[in-house]
């Protein structure tokens, strides 16, 4: 089963607010030198940030459902531009359930590719 | 230069007690592109937590943080984060390879509440990236 696909947009202006919120202040994800200076295509999103928004989508799709397990590698960078934003979309199919556990295999892509790795959830609906 | 390989297997000190109120959460759902209407914090605010944890072992280990990215994150958890939890975490270094000029720290955390009972246990692959790389 499908679930619909969320779409949310990342600007720096949201990175400076994630760091406050985690106390992750890497300067890769605020200063463009630095994270240039580590090999980087540019200031990238925190992997949490991404994170926290497949965790969102998920929440929408199985609202006040409790999360159990929740997993992903962070496969590719999400740029984030200094003017504007970049474009995060969240697709979700149910993989399977097992007594009241619901597994979810999300897609998580940026301008077309796929920026985490086998991001997954298992939810107590 | 490379981190040392004693560190697999070490365990760092509990981080300092977080009181979780209703504003912390309130914040980090805010941070997140949501809001908070009460109720269990979101699944990845204990990365708070670990991530206080890892600080705390990057600087006991010298390692900049600015070479450090994150390469893959895994919560299980025992029962939702909820306001008035007092939490801690502890670190132990679980694995730790060396790859083309980088560092692969594997740590896990167990995240746990003012009773010592685990909440959450979570483990972060990051990746440290030599001067060279």
């Amino acid at each position: 089963m499908s679930l619909e696909t969320r779409t949310f947009t990342i600007t720096r202006a949201d990175l400076v607010g994630y760091a406050q919120a985690s106390g992750d202040h890497n300067p890769i994800h605020q200063d463009e030198t630095v994270a240039l200076s580590v090999g980087l295509p540019g200031v990238i999103a925190h992997g949490m940030y991404t994170m926290a928004l497949a965790a969102r989508a998920v929440g929408d799709w199985f609202p006040g459902a409790q999360v159990v397990s929740l997993a992903c590698k962070f496969t590719n960078p999400v740029v984030v531009p200094a003017e504007g934003g970049v474009e995060l979309e969240i697709a979700g199919e149910v993989k399977g359930t097992e007594g009241d556990l619901t597994t979810v295999a999300l897609t998580v892509t940026s301008g077309g590719q796929k920026v985490l790795g086998m991001p997954k959830a298992v939810v107590r609906a | 230069m490379p981190v040392d390989q004693s560190l697999v297997g070490r365990v760092f000190p509990p981080t300092p007690r977080l009181e979780v109120s209703e504003d912390r959460v309130r914040e980090f759902v805010a941070a997140t592109g949501g809001e908070y209407a009460g109720g269990p914090a979101p699944a990845t605010f204990p990365i708070v937590l670990a991530f206080d944890a890892m600080n705390a072992f990057l600087e006991a280990e010298a390692i900049e943080l600015h070479r450090i990215v994150h390469g893959a994150q895994d919560f299980v958890y025992e029962r939702p984060v909820l306001p008035g939890d007092v939490l801690s975490a502890t670190l132990t270094v679980a694995s730790l390879r060396q790859i083309g000029g980088n560092d692969i720290i594997g740590t896990t955390s167990e995240i746990a509440d003012a009773t010592g009972a685990v909440v959450c246990r979570t483990s972060a692959t990051l990746v440290h990236r030599g001067a060279d790389a």
